[in-house]
């Protein structure tokens, strides 16, 4: 049972190991496979521990491998966890009690549940059915989902006709027809264009607006969770190693801010050495990274000290600063 | 009321959906149920040989038992084994463990609505199979119609709960389909699908009629092609088969699905 009114998901010491055969290379490999299979334990997840409450949109931030997905599935029911427990609304999810699976969905960007040879329509209808509900509410909820996802015609297309962007709005459809609270999503835009990226993105939004629905996400796309989620998880191996705001996050990993700055003529080098570190320097453009705590000051002298005719601020972009710390395997 | 996720509408539903995906695969469909020509394959073996004689039946009984054999076998062909290890392993199992209906049912209306697709041309085979055999032409009645068809279920039930069973194992094995070749052989020889059982030593009678087998095909074919059968020990046995597999897939299913990783998704 959650303590707080408002904690919608409680994750507490959660672990996850997968039984792995070991194989070597070649005939003398495959021989000893077959006569003495030997087996270890690899850790997805490692004793991880976190709440989220209703209405968050959370990110899941991780390189290949760190144990995203095998969180996402045991949080929504999929899979068993080794240790520890998760809560979700109340239910323990590996139950998959008829009432806890009325409230969730899983999407999963690589996956489909749609019956690739009939239209759209046939699988929403057989949903509608499982779900338990009624001729007039199942076509109110898809007039008004297709209209948010810009869905008409391809629902009665084959599924195999529709293209990868077309697929994945009427996946959400299908997904979201029982009108869930929890949307665990994995990858929910991978493989699509930017421009259906865009639409899928903005849709998940307009969906947490209007329901109040908690949306947990993984992606490898950092447009989504800069464009969605104020709160981000980092996994890194397994473990958690960061839980908090993204922005928080950015100030963590870049302590400075990128300062571009157009000039009205050419300056040396030395004549900015004070101002912050020079990231770039050609003719009349110089590009500073300064500290956040100096970063007023130092612009102000800028403006006062040389003849500038543009200056701009900004973030290291999120992404690389993510990337790299992925890279550097640097655990906070 | 529902029974794990199943209403009404949701069996209106899953069959309708089913049997127009079927009827996406009608060529492939009408292929599968003339690759079941098996038993007139035996059929004509052993009429051209005269040993129908030593089963007790004549060209005409043996003939009539072979065609009803074909049709309760195109009405209790089961597949799940094969698909559910398809869908285990690609992970499409994921978003069915995730609502509320137990994802066998989604199988056992595929099963049904195929079987659904598979009627027009098994009477299509049926015809063509007394135009060139006049002589075994014959209307059962509308009770042994009955009776038939309720075995042809019941024994539809308990192959599709057999190979439930053995599906289960996909959760321990991955590769359970090849489990399923271990009651292949048996269903083949004790079944009635390659000869009679009456054809067979009174021990090997004795031990067939306490597995299974016997009744999926030999018992609902006996019943549709008129021949002497006893009716109560028949279904006293499947729905005893029934008993005994339905507990034990639901046990081997909740047990497996604690070790499902859903790979691939």
């Amino acid at each position: 049972m959650q303590d707080n009114p408002r904690e919608l998901i409680r994750v507490d010491h959660l672990s996850k190991f997968y039984r792995v055969a070991d194989k070597q290379p070649g005939f003398r490999g495959t021989l000893s496979h077959f006569f003495n299979r030997r087996t270890y334990n690899v850790p997805a997840v490692t004793d991880i521990s976190f709440n989220i409450f209703a209405g968050e949109i959370v990110g899941f931030l991780g390189a290949n491998g760190a144990g995203k997905t095998t969180l996402l599935k045991m949080m929504c029911g999929l899979i068993h966890p080794s240790n520890g427990f998760v809560d979700v609304g109340g239910f323990l999810p590996q139950r998959r009690q008829t009432a806890f699976l009325k409230k969730i969905t899983l999407v999963m960007g690589q996956k489909q549940q749609l019956i690739w040879d009939l239209p759209p329509m046939d699988s929403l209808y057989v949903n509608a059915a499982v779900y338990g509900l009624s001729d007039e509410v199942t076509r109110k909820r898809i007039n008004e989902l297709a209209d948010m996802l810009e869905l008409g015609e391809e629902l009665t297309r084959p599924v195999r006709k529709l293209s990868l962007g077309q697929r994945m709005k009427s996946e959400l459809l299908a997904a979201l027809l029982h009108h869930p609270s929890v949307l665990f999503l994995d990858e929910p835009t991978l493989g699509l264009d930017v421009n259906a990226q865009a639409r899928v993105r903005s849709f998940l939004a307009e969906y947490n607006k209007r329901t109040g629905a908690t949306i947990i996400l993984t992606s490898h796309y950092m447009a989504d969770i800069t464009a969605l989620c104020p709160r981000v998880i980092c996994i890194h191996n397994g473990s958690l190693f960061y839980d908090g705001d993204l922005d928080s996050l950015a100030n963590s990993l870049a302590p400075s801010k990128e300062v571009r700055v157009e000039l009205k003529k050419s300056y040396s080098p030395d004549q900015f050495v004070n101002y912050g570190e020079i990231q770039e320097l050609n003719d009349r453009f110089v590009c500073l990274l300064v500290s956040r705590t100096k970063l007023t000051q130092v612009v102000s002298k800028l403006l006062s000290d040389f003849s500038v005719i543009d200056l701009e601020i900004s973030d290291p972009p999120i992404d690389k600063l993510i990337g790299d710390l992925f890279l550097k395997g640097v655990v906070r | 009321m529902r029974l794990f996720g199943l209403s009404f509408k949701v069996i209106k539903t899953l069959f309708t959906t089913q049997y127009a995906y079927m009827l996406e695969y009608r060529v492939e469909i009408a292929l599968w149920a003339l690759s079941g020509v098996l038993p007139f394959i035996m059929f004509s073996l052993w009429s051209q040989n005269d040993v129908g004689n030593s089963f007790g039946l004549n060209d005409i009984g043996l003939a009539r038992y072979f065609l009803s054999a074909f049709l309760v076998r195109q009405f209790s062909v089961v597949w799940v084994v094969f698909s559910f290890e398809e869908d285990s392993l690609s992970g499409r199992l994921s978003p069915y463990l995730l609502q509320p209906l137990h994802p066998l049912l989604r199988y056992v209306s595929a099963h049904l609505a195929e079987q659904a697709t598979r009627l027009p041309f098994a009477i299509v085979i049926t015809i063509f199979f007394f135009l060139f055999n006049p002589s075994s032409f014959w209307i059962p009645s509308l009770s042994q119609l009955f009776l038939a068809y309720l075995a042809t279920h019941l024994a539809f039930s308990i192959a599709f709960l057999l190979q439930s069973l053995v599906a289960s194992l996909c959760f321990w094995t991955e590769k359970s389909s090849a489990l399923e070749r271990l009651i292949f052989v048996p269903y083949l020889f004790l079944s009635g699908l390659l000869v009679p059982l009456s054809a067979f030593p009174e021990k090997v009678l004795m031990f067939a009629n306490f597995t299974p087998f016997p009744y999926l095909i030999n018992f609902p074919a006996k019943i549709l092609s008129g021949m002497p059968v006893d009716l109560l020990n028949g279904f006293f046995y499947q729905i005893l088969w029934i008993t005994i597999l339905l507990p034990s897939v639901n046990t081997l299913w909740k047990l497996g699905v604690r070790r499902y990783t859903a790979m691939g998704a």
